[in-house]
């Protein structure tokens, strides 16, 4: 069984529609273990020796955020510039990390649709999310497509709920094996392999 | 009454007390039937250590019962009262209406006159307060729909007997036709006078009250609060309520209503926690003597001579009473369960009874052997009361068992809040602010009469007291709340609370102001996980300011800030777990060395100790 991680990163998770129906829904998964980097750090003030404590007893690590301009919430961004350290991470000597599986669990206000490369955005989400794709190989880890919640603003209570039931049964699935990696990299996102309909 | 007699029978009722009451909690039956059940067997049929003087020992028992509808007046602002006013005047009226009747009736089947008949209908139709009262409360009833409506019920029974007295003369067909028209025992001295001069003086003793207590006795408690004397306190609480329920009497009127009005005057003040918990324990002791003095009352050899009439009498009253508020309850759409509780806790008669039994014995309205029956059928119908309940909870209520405990939202007690703020000076009052000014309202106690009257203008809701007194939290709600700020002054005092809070609070979170290091080692040493010294978090602000204008970049700044607090009270963790005078002096030796190295290595941050921000290290990495 693998053990999950998640870096959760929201502002104002209160007032989250999508967030708080996804994080309800997988609290008690066993093997999961949920790390809200706001609540723990609300100055910023980073433990970076705890932070990779958690690293290592993980086997799977996901970056859980809405996007915000095109990328995560700020301090998520300041967890990956202290705790990805050189010598530790990556680097000739930094193999902490290597052959970990991660990937972005991400909420956007735009449909799948305004995310295309002739369409509003002008570039689809994988492309969008190349900093965190790169900045996972760079740190030898296998960086897997998203699970994507889109279109958020005319989401129905309904819908969000069936997208919480997809995201608690991909991690079920994922700590349990069911996925081979072959599996996992060919989806566009990985909302496709627990699709029912 | 002689000394030796006097501490002998405190000590035959205190007794009986300590003994009984425990038993019948721990039985399950509530602490009532435990008085009830004392009164009986130190009653003159059982082991007769107290005579038949009990009769007397009641009539003072009963300011217990005065006591407590002060401090139901207390809970009840006149808001409230305002609010209430449809089960007040419709539910109660039509109880006493339809129940007089009734009773009426059977007492004509029984064999009475028709005027008897009326007279027993209106006395026996009245319910217990203390009985009713005590017992909800002691079930967390108080705020549910059933409590309310007994509460409204018993609120007009009360008002109601104020006429009920006037009109039994009218009913004198025994003899002396001269004393005919007498409204109320003939020591009150408006005896003879006009009626319309007495309703006058009546309506102006009640407008007294409220004026009285408006603009005479906050000022008096205030004044009396400065002295700091909390016995001086509890003196005057006292006085205030004895002097009302006496001007009541003098007037006619019931005193148990003229406290209870009394008590929603003041509902409003700052004083209200204080005057609540001075008076509880008199009110507690009161009402048990009273029900011991019922219990010892009930005639068991006359009891014995007319066994099935009595038996009939109470049973049907029960049936009768219950019946009538089941119909009532329906109609005012109380839900099924809650209607079960409300109708079966009023089905006794209440202790006007005795009243009013004695006051027609004494105007002759009726015979003696009937009053002394109706006596007996009074006090059984109490002492049974707490039965018909149980019987109720284990027979009855089970079939409704789709609502295991209904609904709080009840309004009759005003709801607490969830945090108190012990001390209202610089450091609580910036707190209290914070809370506010994002829509969390707290409970505020400080023993400065001054302030408290300013902050309570300013619409705060702020108490007087001492608050490192059991009573005062608990009365300010420290059962229902779940953190209390501790930000008094004093530094003993606020350990003081810590104890007491400790004792009998244990689920508040306790969050605690300190003044510096060493009274932070105190309350560590107390167990306390949240400790805040208030110069702290200050000091470190100026420090880090004046780094700044020295030139440090700001974040760097507050980033050394934040790692020197860490620092600092995990070393304040270790140091306060050092009780030796000596050991601890050579302990700070070594803090102020270790601070030095942790000074060190903060001031090389951007380098060392957070390498992702740097560069220079990957050096290593670079083709050279």
């Amino acid at each position: 069984m693998n053990k999950i991680l998640i870096l959760f990163a929201h502002p104002a998770f209160e007032q989250s529609k999508v967030h708080r129906v996804l994080m309800g829904e997988i609290e008690q998964l066993k093997g999961v273990t949920i790390h809200d980097l706001y609540e723990q750090y609300p100055d910023f003030d980073i433990d970076v020796a705890r932070e990779k404590a958690l690293l290592l007893d993980h086997d799977i690590i996901i970056w859980q955020h809405p996007l915000f301009w095109y990328s995560s919430p700020a301090l998520l961004k300041q967890w990956q510039d202290l705790v990805l350290e050189h010598g530790w991470a990556y680097g000739t000597q930094g193999h902490a990390l290597d052959g970990k599986r991660i990937f972005n669990v991400i909420s956007s206000g735009g449909d799948i649709g305004a995310y295309q490369v002739n369409s509003f955005h002008g570039s689809t989400i994988q492309q969008f999310l190349l900093p965190f794709e790169k900045t996972a190989t760079l740190c030898r880890m296998l960086y897997l497509p998203p699970f994507w919640v889109s279109g958020t603003h005319l989401l129905t209570t309904v819908e969000i709920q069936q997208f919480s039931q997809q995201y608690k049964l991909l991690l079920t699935k994922i700590r349990d094996d069911q996925f081979t990696n072959q599996q996992l990299l060919s989806a566009s996102i990985l909302n496709d392999l627990v699709t029912t309909s | 009454m002689d000394q030796h007699s006097f501490l002998f029978q405190a000590i035959i009722f205190l007794s009986a007390a300590v003994i009984f009451v425990p038993i019948a909690k721990k039985l399950g039956l509530g602490s009532v039937l435990g008085y009830l059940l004392a009164g009986v067997i130190i009653g003159p049929f059982v082991f007769g250590l107290i005579g038949e003087d009990s009769e007397d020992i009641m009539h003072f028992a009963e300011y217990g019962v005065v006591l407590m509808l002060f401090l139901i007046g207390l809970e009840l602002e006149p808001e409230m009262l305002w609010k209430l006013r449809k089960s007040i005047l419709g539910l109660g009226a039509l109880q006493l209406l339809l129940t007089t009747l009734f009773i009426t009736a059977l007492a004509r089947i029984f064999g009475f006159g028709w005027e008897h008949s009326v007279v027993l209908g209106m006395i026996l139709s009245l319910s217990s307060t203390a009985i009713v009262l005590q017992i909800l409360a002691e079930k967390g009833l108080m705020k549910e729909p059933s409590g309310k409506s007994a509460f409204a019920v018993l609120l007009f029974q009360d008002i109601a007997v104020i006429p009920i007295l006037a009109i039994l003369p009218l009913f004198n067909t025994i003899s002396n036709p001269e004393s005919a028209g007498v409204a109320a025992e003939s020591t009150n001295w408006m005896h003879g006078m006009a009626g319309w001069l007495r309703g006058l003086i009546v309506l102006g003793s009640i407008a007294s009250i409220i004026v009285v207590g408006r603009l005479v006795i906050r000022p008096v408690l205030r004044i009396v609060a400065k002295t700091n004397m909390r016995e001086i306190f509890t003196a005057v609480s006292l006085l205030i309520v004895i002097a009302i329920a006496a001007l009541m009497i003098q007037v006619g009127l019931s005193p148990a209503l003229g406290a209870f009005l009394a008590g929603v005057v003041l509902a409003n003040s700052e004083y209200r926690h204080e005057l609540e918990s001075d008076i509880e324990p008199f009110k507690g002791l009161l009402l048990g003597l009273f029900f011991i003095s019922v219990g010892a009352s009930i005639n068991f050899h006359f009891i014995a001579e007319q066994v099935w009439a009595v038996v009939a009498w109470v049973f049907l009253l029960v049936i009768i009473k219950t019946l009538v508020l089941l119909v009532l309850g329906k109609v005012f759409k109380i839900e099924p369960r809650q209607n079960f509780i409300f109708a079966f806790s009023l089905s006794q008669v209440g202790e006007f009874a005795f009243v009013l039994l004695s006051f027609t014995l004494q105007q002759k309205i009726l015979p003696e052997d009937t009053v002394n029956l109706m006596i007996a059928i009074v006090a059984i119908s109490m002492a049974i009361t707490p039965i018909v309940m149980l019987l109720n909870e284990r027979f009855i209520l089970p079939r409704f068992d789709n609502v295991i405990l209904p609904t709080r939202e009840a309004d009759l007690i005003e709801e607490k809040n969830k945090v108190i703020i012990a001390g209202f000076g610089h450091f609580g009052s910036t707190v209290g602010r914070f809370l506010r000014a994002n829509k969390v309202n707290a409970t505020y106690l400080d023993i400065d009469a001054d302030r408290v009257d300013v902050l309570r203008r300013m619409g705060l809701n702020v108490f007087y007291g001492d608050a490192s007194r059991e009573d005062l939290l608990k009365a300010a709600g420290a059962k229902e709340a779940s953190i209390i700020v501790i930000a008094i002054d004093d530094a003993a005092k606020r350990l003081e609370m810590v104890a007491t809070i400790k004792k009998h609070f244990p689920h508040l979170h306790m969050l605690v102001r300190s003044r510096n290091r060493y009274d932070a080692y105190d309350q560590m040493n107390a167990g306390l996980l949240h400790i805040y010294r208030e110069t702290l978090d200050t000091s470190i602000k100026v420090g880090v300011d004046a780094m700044t204008i020295l030139g440090f970049r700001k974040y760097t700044v507050h980033r050394m800030a934040k790692t020197f607090i860490k620092q600092d009270e995990s070393n304040l963790k270790q140091l306060s777990s050092i009780r030796d005078r000596e050991e601890y002096i050579t302990e700070v030796k070594k803090y102020i060395e270790e601070l030095e190295v942790v000074m060190q290595r903060d001031s090389q941050y951007g380098s060392d100790s957070l390498t992702g921000w740097n560069a220079a290290n990957l050096d290593e990495d670079l083709p050279h």
